[in-house]
Protein backbone atom coordinates (compact mmCIF):
# COMPACT_ATOMS: atom_id res chain seq x y z
CA UNK A 1 0.00 0.00 0.00
CA UNK A 2 1.06 3.22 -1.00
CA UNK A 3 2.01 5.80 2.01
CA UNK A 4 3.70 8.56 0.63
CA UNK A 5 3.20 10.12 -2.23
CA UNK A 6 4.97 13.51 -4.00
CA UNK A 7 3.47 14.82 -6.79
CA UNK A 8 5.32 17.94 -8.35
CA UNK A 9 6.64 18.70 -5.31
CA UNK A 10 8.92 22.23 -5.95
CA UNK A 11 10.47 24.43 -3.24
CA UNK A 12 12.10 27.63 -3.27
CA UNK A 13 13.82 30.19 -0.81
CA UNK A 14 13.50 32.99 -2.40
CA UNK A 15 15.02 33.33 -5.56
CA UNK A 16 16.73 29.69 -5.08
CA UNK A 17 14.99 26.83 -6.50
CA UNK A 18 16.00 23.70 -4.19
CA UNK A 19 13.14 21.16 -5.51
CA UNK A 20 12.22 21.52 -8.94
CA UNK A 21 10.08 18.50 -9.89
CA UNK A 22 9.72 15.75 -7.45
CA UNK A 23 7.59 12.92 -7.95
CA UNK A 24 8.07 9.59 -6.00
CA UNK A 25 5.96 6.84 -3.83
CA UNK A 26 6.65 5.31 -1.09
CA UNK A 27 5.38 2.08 0.17
CA UNK A 28 4.54 0.70 3.71
CA UNK A 29 7.66 -1.25 5.38
CA UNK A 30 9.40 0.67 2.22
CA UNK A 31 13.09 1.88 3.22
CA UNK A 32 14.23 4.57 1.05
CA UNK A 33 17.47 5.89 1.43
CA UNK A 34 18.24 9.04 -0.33
CA UNK A 35 21.41 9.54 -1.80
CA UNK A 36 23.39 12.78 -3.47
CA UNK A 37 25.90 15.28 -3.42
CA UNK A 38 25.44 18.12 -0.63
CA UNK A 39 23.21 20.70 -2.37
CA UNK A 40 21.43 18.50 -3.55
CA UNK A 41 18.11 18.84 -1.96
CA UNK A 42 17.39 15.84 -0.32
CA UNK A 43 17.69 17.14 3.02
CA UNK A 44 14.82 19.45 1.79
CA UNK A 45 13.10 17.11 0.40
CA UNK A 46 12.72 15.23 3.65
CA UNK A 47 11.78 18.52 5.38
CA UNK A 48 9.22 18.85 3.43
CA UNK A 49 7.77 15.57 4.23
CA UNK A 50 6.39 16.67 7.62
CA UNK A 51 6.07 20.11 6.25
CA UNK A 52 9.26 21.80 8.31
CA UNK A 53 9.89 23.65 5.62
CA UNK A 54 6.93 25.04 3.94
CA UNK A 55 6.07 23.91 0.34
CA UNK A 56 6.28 26.30 -2.78
CA UNK A 57 4.43 24.18 -5.31
CA UNK A 58 2.59 20.28 -5.83
CA UNK A 59 0.89 17.83 -3.58
CA UNK A 60 2.58 15.49 -0.57
CA UNK A 61 -0.08 12.90 0.31
CA UNK A 62 0.55 10.64 3.19
CA UNK A 63 -2.04 8.00 3.95
CA UNK A 64 -3.98 10.29 1.48
CA UNK A 65 -4.27 13.26 3.54
CA UNK A 66 -2.69 16.22 1.61
CA UNK A 67 -0.69 18.06 3.87
CA UNK A 68 0.05 21.11 1.90
CA UNK A 69 -3.60 21.71 2.25
CA UNK A 70 -3.37 24.76 4.94
CA UNK A 71 -6.81 23.59 6.55
CA UNK A 72 -5.49 20.08 7.78
CA UNK A 73 -3.74 20.04 11.05
CA UNK A 74 -0.07 19.46 10.67
CA UNK A 75 0.74 18.71 14.16
CA UNK A 76 -1.37 15.39 13.65
CA UNK A 77 0.14 14.69 10.81
CA UNK A 78 3.51 14.70 12.60
CA UNK A 79 2.53 12.43 15.23
CA UNK A 80 2.56 10.21 12.80
CA UNK A 81 5.78 11.08 11.20
CA UNK A 82 8.96 10.70 13.61
CA UNK A 83 12.07 13.04 12.48
CA UNK A 84 15.72 12.23 13.70
CA UNK A 85 18.21 15.10 12.92
CA UNK A 86 21.90 15.21 12.29
CA UNK A 87 22.37 17.16 15.23
CA UNK A 88 20.15 15.00 17.28
CA UNK A 89 17.77 18.22 19.05
CA UNK A 90 17.55 16.49 22.24
CA UNK A 91 15.78 18.86 24.89
CA UNK A 92 18.78 19.98 27.28
CA UNK A 93 16.76 20.66 30.55
CA UNK A 94 15.18 16.91 30.54
CA UNK A 95 16.67 13.82 31.41
CA UNK A 96 16.80 11.42 29.12
CA UNK A 97 13.56 9.56 29.92
CA UNK A 98 11.86 13.05 30.17
CA UNK A 99 13.16 13.69 26.68
CA UNK A 100 11.58 10.06 25.34
CA UNK A 101 7.98 11.10 27.46
CA UNK A 102 7.81 14.69 27.04
CA UNK A 103 5.87 14.54 23.54
CA UNK A 104 3.37 11.20 24.70
CA UNK A 105 3.09 13.31 28.05
CA UNK A 106 1.92 16.39 26.33
CA UNK A 107 -0.68 15.12 23.77
CA UNK A 108 -1.82 12.50 26.12
CA UNK A 109 -1.16 9.89 24.13
CA UNK A 110 -2.04 7.30 27.73
CA UNK A 111 -1.82 7.83 31.18
CA UNK A 112 2.08 8.65 32.98
CA UNK A 113 2.69 5.08 33.83
CA UNK A 114 2.50 3.53 30.37
CA UNK A 115 3.70 6.45 28.71
CA UNK A 116 6.55 5.82 31.74
CA UNK A 117 6.66 2.00 30.96
CA UNK A 118 6.98 2.40 27.35
CA UNK A 119 9.50 4.86 27.45
CA UNK A 120 11.86 2.49 29.17
CA UNK A 121 10.89 -0.16 26.95
CA UNK A 122 12.15 2.10 24.07
CA UNK A 123 15.63 2.55 25.65
CA UNK A 124 16.28 -0.95 25.89
CA UNK A 125 15.23 -1.56 22.45
CA UNK A 126 18.07 1.06 21.34
CA UNK A 127 20.66 -0.36 23.93
CA UNK A 128 20.29 2.48 26.39
CA UNK A 129 18.54 1.44 30.13
CA UNK A 130 21.24 2.38 32.24
CA UNK A 131 20.75 5.95 30.88
CA UNK A 132 17.02 6.92 31.76
CA UNK A 133 18.05 9.34 34.54
CA UNK A 134 21.32 10.69 32.82
CA UNK A 135 21.46 14.29 31.27
CA UNK A 136 21.66 14.78 27.45
CA UNK A 137 25.10 16.27 28.20
CA UNK A 138 26.51 13.15 29.67
CA UNK A 139 25.84 11.16 26.60
CA UNK A 140 28.43 10.36 23.54
CA UNK A 141 27.15 10.88 20.16
CA UNK A 142 25.74 7.82 19.23
CA UNK A 143 23.87 7.34 22.64
CA UNK A 144 22.68 11.23 21.59
CA UNK A 145 21.24 10.06 18.75
CA UNK A 146 20.00 6.59 20.04
CA UNK A 147 17.86 8.38 22.42
CA UNK A 148 16.59 10.99 19.74
CA UNK A 149 15.10 7.64 17.62
CA UNK A 150 13.66 6.70 20.68
CA UNK A 151 11.98 9.77 21.44
CA UNK A 152 10.82 9.75 17.71
CA UNK A 153 9.45 6.44 18.42
CA UNK A 154 7.46 7.29 21.40
CA UNK A 155 4.67 8.41 19.35
CA UNK A 156 4.43 5.77 17.31
CA UNK A 157 4.97 7.05 14.01
CA UNK A 158 4.02 5.23 11.10
CA UNK A 159 6.84 6.87 9.36
CA UNK A 160 10.14 7.30 10.61
CA UNK A 161 12.42 10.50 8.57
CA UNK A 162 16.39 10.21 9.93
CA UNK A 163 18.15 13.30 8.16
CA UNK A 164 21.79 12.52 7.82
CA UNK A 165 21.77 10.86 11.28
CA UNK A 166 25.24 9.70 11.59
CA UNK A 167 27.11 12.56 9.92
CA UNK A 168 27.78 13.93 13.00
CA UNK A 169 28.83 11.15 14.93
CA UNK A 170 32.49 9.71 15.24
CA UNK A 171 33.77 6.72 13.19
CA UNK A 172 33.63 4.54 15.84
CA UNK A 173 29.71 5.14 16.80
CA UNK A 174 28.26 5.04 13.51
CA UNK A 175 27.88 1.22 13.51
CA UNK A 176 25.94 1.36 17.10
CA UNK A 177 23.27 3.85 15.55
CA UNK A 178 23.34 2.24 12.31
CA UNK A 179 22.39 -0.87 14.01
CA UNK A 180 19.13 0.17 15.66
CA UNK A 181 17.73 1.79 12.31
CA UNK A 182 18.46 -1.92 10.80
CA UNK A 183 16.34 -3.15 13.73
CA UNK A 184 14.18 -0.84 12.70
CA UNK A 185 13.53 -1.74 9.48
CA UNK A 186 13.40 -5.36 10.43
CA UNK A 187 10.35 -4.46 12.70
CA UNK A 188 8.42 -3.38 9.15
CA UNK A 189 8.86 0.36 9.93
CA UNK A 190 8.67 2.95 6.91
CA UNK A 191 11.42 4.96 6.77
CA UNK A 192 13.39 7.43 4.67
CA UNK A 193 16.95 7.98 4.92
CA UNK A 194 18.97 10.94 3.93
CA UNK A 195 22.66 9.31 4.03
CA UNK A 196 26.07 9.08 3.19
CA UNK A 197 26.54 5.63 4.10
CA UNK A 198 26.65 3.57 1.42
CA UNK A 199 27.00 0.87 2.87
CA UNK A 200 24.07 0.87 4.78
CA UNK A 201 22.08 1.93 1.74
CA UNK A 202 23.05 -0.90 -0.25
CA UNK A 203 23.10 -3.40 3.03
CA UNK A 204 19.19 -2.30 4.65
CA UNK A 205 17.78 -0.12 1.83
CA UNK A 206 14.51 -1.38 -0.27
CA UNK A 207 15.46 1.51 -2.98
CA UNK A 208 17.82 3.97 -2.84
CA UNK A 209 17.03 7.79 -4.85
CA UNK A 210 19.69 9.74 -5.83
CA UNK A 211 19.15 13.27 -6.46
CA UNK A 212 21.32 15.93 -7.75
CA UNK A 213 20.32 19.75 -9.02
CA UNK A 214 16.46 19.52 -7.37
CA UNK A 215 15.81 16.36 -9.20
CA UNK A 216 15.85 12.51 -8.61
CA UNK A 217 18.49 11.93 -11.09
CA UNK A 218 17.94 8.31 -10.67
CA UNK A 219 15.95 5.46 -8.06
CA UNK A 220 16.58 1.47 -8.41
CA UNK A 221 16.85 -1.22 -5.51
CA UNK A 222 20.25 -1.12 -4.54
CA UNK A 223 22.03 -3.84 -6.35
CA UNK A 224 20.87 -2.07 -9.55
CA UNK A 225 21.42 1.77 -8.08
CA UNK A 226 24.95 1.04 -6.99
CA UNK A 227 26.46 -1.94 -8.99
CA UNK A 228 24.97 -0.83 -12.85
CA UNK A 229 24.34 2.94 -12.70
CA UNK A 230 22.10 4.64 -15.98
CA UNK A 231 22.73 8.30 -15.64
CA UNK A 232 26.09 10.10 -15.79
CA UNK A 233 25.81 11.79 -12.81
CA UNK A 234 24.87 8.70 -10.63
CA UNK A 235 28.28 7.17 -11.94
CA UNK A 236 30.47 10.55 -11.43
CA UNK A 237 28.74 10.39 -7.85
CA UNK A 238 28.89 7.10 -7.06
CA UNK A 239 32.83 6.66 -8.30
CA UNK A 240 33.80 9.55 -5.68
CA UNK A 241 32.14 8.41 -2.95
CA UNK A 242 33.02 4.32 -3.27
CA UNK B 1 24.69 56.94 66.15
CA UNK B 2 21.70 57.78 67.76
CA UNK B 3 20.05 59.36 65.15
CA UNK B 4 20.69 55.56 62.92
CA UNK B 5 19.19 53.66 65.52
CA UNK B 6 16.61 56.18 65.98
CA UNK B 7 16.10 56.61 61.80
CA UNK B 8 16.04 53.15 61.35
CA UNK B 9 12.29 51.58 61.85
CA UNK B 10 10.98 54.99 60.31
CA UNK B 11 13.09 54.25 57.20
CA UNK B 12 12.11 50.55 57.12
CA UNK B 13 8.98 51.76 56.97
CA UNK B 14 9.79 53.05 53.97
CA UNK B 15 11.87 50.54 52.43
CA UNK B 16 8.37 48.17 52.96
CA UNK B 17 6.55 50.85 50.39
CA UNK B 18 9.45 50.29 47.95
CA UNK B 19 9.48 46.30 47.73
CA UNK B 20 5.38 46.67 47.39
CA UNK B 21 6.28 48.73 44.76
CA UNK B 22 9.28 46.79 43.16
CA UNK B 23 7.40 43.12 43.67
CA UNK B 24 4.15 44.25 41.80
CA UNK B 25 5.67 46.28 39.21
CA UNK B 26 8.74 43.38 38.69
CA UNK B 27 5.20 40.94 37.67
CA UNK B 28 3.70 43.18 35.55
CA UNK B 29 7.22 44.19 34.05
CA UNK B 30 7.77 40.98 33.49
CA UNK B 31 4.33 39.95 31.71
CA UNK B 32 4.79 43.46 29.66
CA UNK B 33 8.11 41.76 28.46
CA UNK B 34 7.06 38.44 27.78
CA UNK B 35 3.83 39.83 25.78
CA UNK B 36 5.48 42.14 23.85
CA UNK B 37 8.82 39.58 22.88
CA UNK B 38 6.37 37.38 21.74
CA UNK B 39 4.79 39.94 19.77
CA UNK B 40 8.39 40.72 17.64
CA UNK B 41 8.88 37.23 17.50
CA UNK B 42 5.34 36.43 15.46
CA UNK B 43 5.37 36.66 11.57
CA UNK B 44 1.81 38.88 12.20
CA UNK B 45 3.26 42.27 11.10
CA UNK B 46 1.43 45.03 12.72
CA UNK B 47 1.84 43.01 15.64
CA UNK B 48 5.69 43.08 15.15
CA UNK B 49 5.38 46.98 14.79
CA UNK B 50 3.14 47.37 18.06
CA UNK B 51 6.19 46.05 20.24
CA UNK B 52 8.75 47.59 18.35
CA UNK B 53 7.45 51.05 18.75
CA UNK B 54 6.57 50.34 22.19
CA UNK B 55 10.16 49.38 23.07
CA UNK B 56 11.95 52.31 20.98
CA UNK B 57 9.80 55.04 23.05
CA UNK B 58 10.33 53.44 26.75
CA UNK B 59 13.94 53.31 25.72
CA UNK B 60 13.81 56.39 23.80
CA UNK B 61 13.06 58.77 26.81
CA UNK B 62 14.07 59.52 30.92
CA UNK B 63 12.33 57.57 33.05
CA UNK B 64 11.87 60.53 35.24
CA UNK B 65 9.87 61.90 31.83
CA UNK B 66 7.83 58.90 32.15
CA UNK B 67 6.79 59.17 35.86
CA UNK B 68 5.80 62.71 35.07
CA UNK B 69 3.79 61.97 31.53
CA UNK B 70 1.94 59.18 33.49
CA UNK B 71 0.82 61.11 36.93
CA UNK B 72 0.83 64.60 35.88
CA UNK B 73 0.32 63.96 32.19
CA UNK B 74 -2.35 61.51 31.73
CA UNK B 75 -4.00 62.80 35.43
CA UNK B 76 -4.37 65.78 33.96
CA UNK B 77 -7.17 64.39 31.49
CA UNK B 78 -10.56 64.77 32.85
CA UNK B 79 -11.54 60.87 32.54
CA UNK B 80 -8.02 59.52 34.16
CA UNK B 81 -7.63 59.91 37.89
CA UNK B 82 -4.33 57.64 39.34
CA UNK B 83 -3.43 57.68 42.57
CA UNK B 84 0.63 58.11 43.59
CA UNK B 85 1.14 54.24 44.09
CA UNK B 86 -0.79 53.27 40.86
CA UNK B 87 1.30 55.65 38.89
CA UNK B 88 4.33 54.15 40.22
CA UNK B 89 4.01 51.36 40.15
CA UNK B 90 2.58 51.79 35.58
CA UNK B 91 5.70 53.34 35.16
CA UNK B 92 8.24 50.96 36.62
CA UNK B 93 5.73 48.11 35.19
CA UNK B 94 5.96 50.02 31.64
CA UNK B 95 9.97 51.23 31.80
CA UNK B 96 11.02 47.63 33.29
CA UNK B 97 8.63 45.75 30.58
CA UNK B 98 10.15 47.17 27.45
CA UNK B 99 14.02 45.96 29.13
CA UNK B 100 12.41 42.95 29.85
CA UNK B 101 11.18 42.60 26.21
CA UNK B 102 14.49 42.94 24.48
CA UNK B 103 16.60 40.53 27.21
CA UNK B 104 13.68 37.99 26.59
CA UNK B 105 13.22 38.16 22.69
CA UNK B 106 17.10 38.15 22.43
CA UNK B 107 17.10 34.67 24.98
CA UNK B 108 14.17 33.52 22.77
CA UNK B 109 16.24 33.87 19.73
CA UNK B 110 19.70 32.40 21.19
CA UNK B 111 17.78 28.62 21.08
CA UNK B 112 19.14 26.33 18.42
CA UNK B 113 16.47 26.29 15.79
CA UNK B 114 16.52 22.92 16.39
CA UNK B 115 14.98 22.99 19.54
CA UNK B 116 11.76 23.82 17.68
CA UNK B 117 12.22 21.59 14.97
CA UNK B 118 12.41 18.90 17.04
CA UNK B 119 9.42 19.69 19.24
CA UNK B 120 6.80 20.75 16.02
CA UNK B 121 8.69 17.13 14.25
CA UNK B 122 7.16 15.54 17.30
CA UNK B 123 3.92 17.13 17.18
CA UNK B 124 3.73 19.70 19.78
CA UNK B 125 1.84 22.74 18.98
CA UNK B 126 3.85 26.05 18.53
CA UNK B 127 2.87 26.98 22.12
CA UNK B 128 3.53 23.93 23.30
CA UNK B 129 7.09 24.33 22.10
CA UNK B 130 7.08 27.82 23.37
CA UNK B 131 6.40 27.12 26.73
CA UNK B 132 7.80 23.27 27.36
CA UNK B 133 11.17 23.97 25.32
CA UNK B 134 12.15 27.02 24.52
CA UNK B 135 11.48 29.18 27.54
CA UNK B 136 12.59 27.16 29.71
CA UNK B 137 16.13 27.25 28.42
CA UNK B 138 15.39 30.47 27.58
CA UNK B 139 15.36 31.63 30.64
CA UNK B 140 18.16 29.99 32.22
CA UNK B 141 20.16 31.98 29.76
CA UNK B 142 18.51 35.01 30.57
CA UNK B 143 18.75 34.73 33.95
CA UNK B 144 21.57 37.18 34.64
CA UNK B 145 20.50 39.97 32.93
CA UNK B 146 17.14 39.62 33.84
CA UNK B 147 18.56 39.70 37.23
CA UNK B 148 20.79 43.05 36.50
CA UNK B 149 17.46 44.61 34.63
CA UNK B 150 15.52 43.77 38.09
CA UNK B 151 18.54 45.63 40.07
CA UNK B 152 18.20 48.47 37.97
CA UNK B 153 14.28 48.86 38.04
CA UNK B 154 14.37 48.18 42.12
CA UNK B 155 17.02 51.31 42.54
CA UNK B 156 14.91 53.41 39.76
CA UNK B 157 11.64 53.34 42.57
CA UNK B 158 13.37 56.04 44.16
CA UNK B 159 12.54 58.08 41.44
CA UNK B 160 9.17 57.84 42.77
CA UNK B 161 9.98 59.73 45.69
CA UNK B 162 9.35 63.02 43.55
CA UNK B 163 6.02 62.41 42.82
CA UNK B 164 5.25 61.96 47.31
CA UNK B 165 5.35 58.21 47.22
CA UNK B 166 6.32 57.47 51.01
CA UNK B 167 9.31 55.13 49.94
CA UNK B 168 12.68 55.30 51.57
CA UNK B 169 14.17 57.93 49.53
CA UNK B 170 10.94 60.28 50.72
CA UNK B 171 11.02 59.31 54.16
CA UNK B 172 15.05 59.70 54.59
CA UNK B 173 14.51 63.31 52.70
CA UNK B 174 11.86 63.99 55.11
CA UNK B 175 14.31 62.84 58.01
CA UNK B 176 17.71 64.51 57.12
CA UNK B 177 15.92 68.35 56.69
CA UNK B 178 14.00 67.09 60.29
CA UNK B 179 17.07 66.21 62.23
CA UNK B 180 20.05 68.04 60.60
CA UNK B 181 21.40 64.62 60.17
CA UNK B 182 21.98 64.26 56.28
CA UNK B 183 24.94 62.16 56.56
CA UNK B 184 24.02 59.22 59.13
CA UNK B 185 20.25 59.61 57.05
CA UNK B 186 21.53 58.63 53.83
CA UNK B 187 24.66 55.88 54.99
CA UNK B 188 21.61 54.34 56.64
CA UNK B 189 19.49 54.42 53.49
CA UNK B 190 22.06 53.72 51.18
CA UNK B 191 23.02 50.35 53.37
CA UNK B 192 19.27 49.43 53.41
CA UNK B 193 19.18 49.41 49.66
CA UNK B 194 22.95 47.52 49.27
CA UNK B 195 22.08 44.84 51.81
CA UNK B 196 18.53 43.88 49.64
CA UNK B 197 20.26 43.91 46.55
CA UNK B 198 23.01 42.06 47.14
CA UNK B 199 20.25 39.80 49.25
CA UNK B 200 18.72 39.31 45.26
CA UNK B 201 22.02 38.74 43.80
CA UNK B 202 22.64 35.88 45.88
CA UNK B 203 18.42 34.73 45.52
CA UNK B 204 19.83 35.01 41.79
CA UNK B 205 23.02 33.04 41.70
CA UNK B 206 21.17 30.22 43.85
CA UNK B 207 18.24 30.08 41.23
CA UNK B 208 21.23 29.97 38.49
CA UNK B 209 22.97 27.20 40.09
CA UNK B 210 19.84 25.27 41.26
CA UNK B 211 18.03 25.28 37.63
CA UNK B 212 21.74 25.04 35.54
CA UNK B 213 21.50 22.83 32.80
CA UNK B 214 24.28 20.24 33.23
Amino acid sequence: MTLIQVRNLKKSFGELEVLKDINVEIKEQEVVCVIGPSGSGKSTFLRCLNRLEGITGGHILIDGKDITDPKLDINKVRENVGMVFQQFNLFPHMTVLQNIMHAPLMLRKGDKQSIEKQALELLAKVGLSDKAKASPSELSGGQKQRVAIARALAMNPKIMLFDEPTSALDPEVVGDVLSVMKQLALEGMTMIVVTHEMGFAREVGDRVIFMDGGYIVEENVPEELFGNPQEVRTKSFLSKVL
Amino acid sequence: METIVAAFPYLLLGMKVTLYIFFFSIIFGFLIGLLTALMRLTTIKPLNWIAKVFVDIIRGTPFIVQLFFIYFGLNGLEFISLDRTVAGILTVSINAGAYFSEIIRAGILSIDKGQTEAARSLGLTKVQTMRTIVLPQAFRTMLPTITNQSIISFKDTSLLSIIGIADIVQRGKVHASTTFKPFEVWLTVGVIYFVIIYLMSLLSSFIERRYKIK
